[in-house]
């Protein structure tokens, strides 16, 4: 499959053959066993144990909460980019290089930070939860967990093209009468619009899959804050190999369709930019 | 009074700005959402950990990291860590090779392949390996007896490593070695040197930056990872658990200045990571100003024609 047409370099066999053996060794064939031994069991049976009520409840739980934080990431990783790029004040360099934290920070570490900070007693949670936001042990708290791991992707993904948008293309609009509120409508959110959404997809896919940081801030209570990847963790504690098997193979087959789904984003904003 | 203008804010006064630019009071209120946003979600939480780490004072702080169970967990986290970077450089140095030096049939397929454990969630990588080589698995039964443990001991936990890490190296180097191309090898290839000679000596130092970049994203990722490799570990004291494992035994005994005291090592590593990530990319800025100075002080027109500026070494 993989033959190369030509190139006066030498190493191709000894690299792609090598690349080959680790892709399939480590990716491929640990993905087919998945598989494999989902097809052991009857159809009839995976469907019942990927349709339980605890089930339902977990993907709702994972696919909603993983959602807000992308719309949250969005919202505010886009005003958090644009003031980075177009303002100056204090301390702006510090924050843009502390907005990959939570990519270098360990997730477990993330969720024990939060959860104890949105706890009862936390330096956060002494002010919120009297006003009534539990952001510990509730689905708030996987909304709050899967917004601080998602958010790099939501800025850095706009950073770029905030950076490199042209503003001539807003001088003109304002010598033309454009008022800055109407440049920014018909102007430059336009303009930004693919990068948002690739950034919220991003965000969404990093998302669905998190488990570390959410083991610490949910509480994990089946039908309440209890997350799909939770539910495999729970199967396999009970040696219930092929439920977990079931679950995952949904999970699974959800994160190839987001990946089709970002690479097609991609595709679709860098068209765009180039225009 | 041109200085008194200049000495205000920039741009904020002047009549040719007015247009592009929002009204101060909005100005204000975009940066202050913005550096609430980041005060919340990523400066409270970073203090955080270190406040109460150290709120039982360093006495218990130090007492929590040298018992013997952290002590393990480190050395265990550091052990996976050495084995499963290299690896992965191994990995990442020859498939950047493969995909930027030569054109293929199923490039692209290779490419997405290379991404693909970025997008499955870990605990799933991690139920991968238990269904390969658990006690239940494929190769389960005569892995058994041949007395070969992987699941539940040191081997699983690097296999699930491995995965997680995967893309990270190769996806920084394939990028940095498509855009030098290949004349430079050939070069070399014409002027006698052998294959090896050529990667080490002409390949090597044009990726090192992108190289870097990429052994420390790994490296981070290969000692904080939680999900895929709790999945394989079997939570064994002081035996298989490493430093994120023993964050969570230590949570969930209620030993929150424990917990706090090891999750401060890996908030350490993760601002020294940072902080490498952030002196890169500043160095990488800087030569590219360079670059670009040296060709508009070039006569113009130059530019198109000069010949492409030696790297500095």
């Amino acid at each position: 499959m993989f033959a190369k047409r030509f190139s006066a370099l030498p190493g191709f066999r000894l690299t792609m053959g090598f690349t080959a053996f680790y892709l399939s060794m480590l990716v491929l064939i640990p993905i087919a066993a998945l598989f494999l031994r989902a097809f052991e069991m009857s159809w009839h049976d995976f469907f019942k144990v990927v349709t339980t009520d605890r089930a339902l409840a977990a993907y709702r739980l994972t696919f909603g909460a993983s959602f807000v934080a992308a719309i949250a990431n969005a919202v505010f990783g886009t005003i958090l980019a644009w003031v980075l790029v177009r303002y100056d004040f204090p301390g702006k360099r510090f924050i843009d290089a502390l907005v990959d934290f939570p990519f270098a920070l360990p997730t477990a570490v993330a969720g024990l930070t939060l959860s104890n900070l949105f706890a009862g007693n936390g330096w956060l949670g002494q002010w919120l939860v009297p006003m009534g936001i539990k952001g510990a042990f509730t689905p708030l708290g996987v909304v709050i967990a899967l917004t601080f791991v998602g958010m790099p992707f939501a800025v850095r993904t706009l950073q770029p093209v905030l950076e490199n948008l042209d503003r001539g293309v807003e001088e003109v609009a304002a010598t033309l009468g454009a008022g800055r509120y109407r440049t920014f409508i018909n102007i430059i959110a336009p303009t930004l619009m693919p990068s948002i959404i690739t950034g919220f997809a991003l965000s969404f896919a990093r998302a669905v899959g998190e488990y570390g940081s959410i083991v610490f801030i949910s509480g994990n209570k089946p039908f309440h804050t209890e997350i799909a990847p939770q539910l495999i963790v729970f199967k396999l504690d009970e040696y219930d190999y092929h439920g977990a098997t079931a679950i995952a193979v949904v999970l699974l087959i959800i994160s190839f369709i987001i990946l089709a789904l970002i690479n097609y984003l991609e595709m679709w904003s860098r068209e765009f930019q180039r225009q | 009074m041109p200085g008194y203008l200049k000495s205000k804010r920039p741009g904020a006064s002047t009549a040719s700005m007015r247009g592009t630019e929002e009204s101060p009071f909005f100005k204000w209120l975009l940066i202050s959402i913005a550096l609430l946003f980041a005060v919340v979600f990523l400066l409270l939480p970073l203090i955080n950990v270190f406040a109460q780490a150290l709120s039982k004072g360093w006495m218990v702080y130090w007492r929590a990291l040298s018992d013997p169970d952290s002590l393990a967990a480190i050395r265990l986290t550091l052990l996976v860590a050495a084995i499963s970077v290299p690896l992965n450089v191994l990995f990442g140095l020859a498939s950047a090779w493969a995909i930027a030096k030569f054109s293929f049939r199923g490039k692209s397929l290779l490419n997405t392949l290379i991404d693909l454990p970025f997008s499955v969630s870990p605990v799933v990588a991690g139920l991968m390996y238990v269904l390969l080589f658990g006690l239940q698995g494929h190769f389960g039964q005569w892995l058994n007896e041949h007395d070969i443990k992987i699941i539940f001991a040191v081997p699983g936990i690097v296999l699930a490593t491995l995965f997680v890490t995967f893309p990270f190296v190769a996806r920084e180097l394939v990028p940095v070695m498509e855009s030098t191309g290949s004349e430079q090898e050939q070069a070399a290839l014409t002027l006698g040197a052998n294959g090896w000679q050529t990667f080490w000596r002409v390949t090597l130092p044009s990726v090192k930056w992108g190289l870097i970049y990429g052994v420390i994203l790994c490296n981070a990722r290969a000692m904080g990872e939680f999900g895929a490799v709790s999945v394989v570990s079997g939570h064994i004291s002081g035996m298989t658990d490493t430093m994120p494992l023993r964050v969570e035994k230590l949570y969930n005994e209620y030993n929150s200045a424990a917990a706090f005291a090891t999750a401060s090592l890996l908030a350490l590593l993760a601002l020294l990571t940072l902080g490498i990530k952030t002196l890169l990319e500043w160095n990488q800025a800087r030569e590219y100003a360079r670059a670009q100075s040296a060709r508009t002080l070039a006569e113009p027109g130059a530019a198109f024609v000069a010949p492409p500026q030696q790297s500095t070494p």
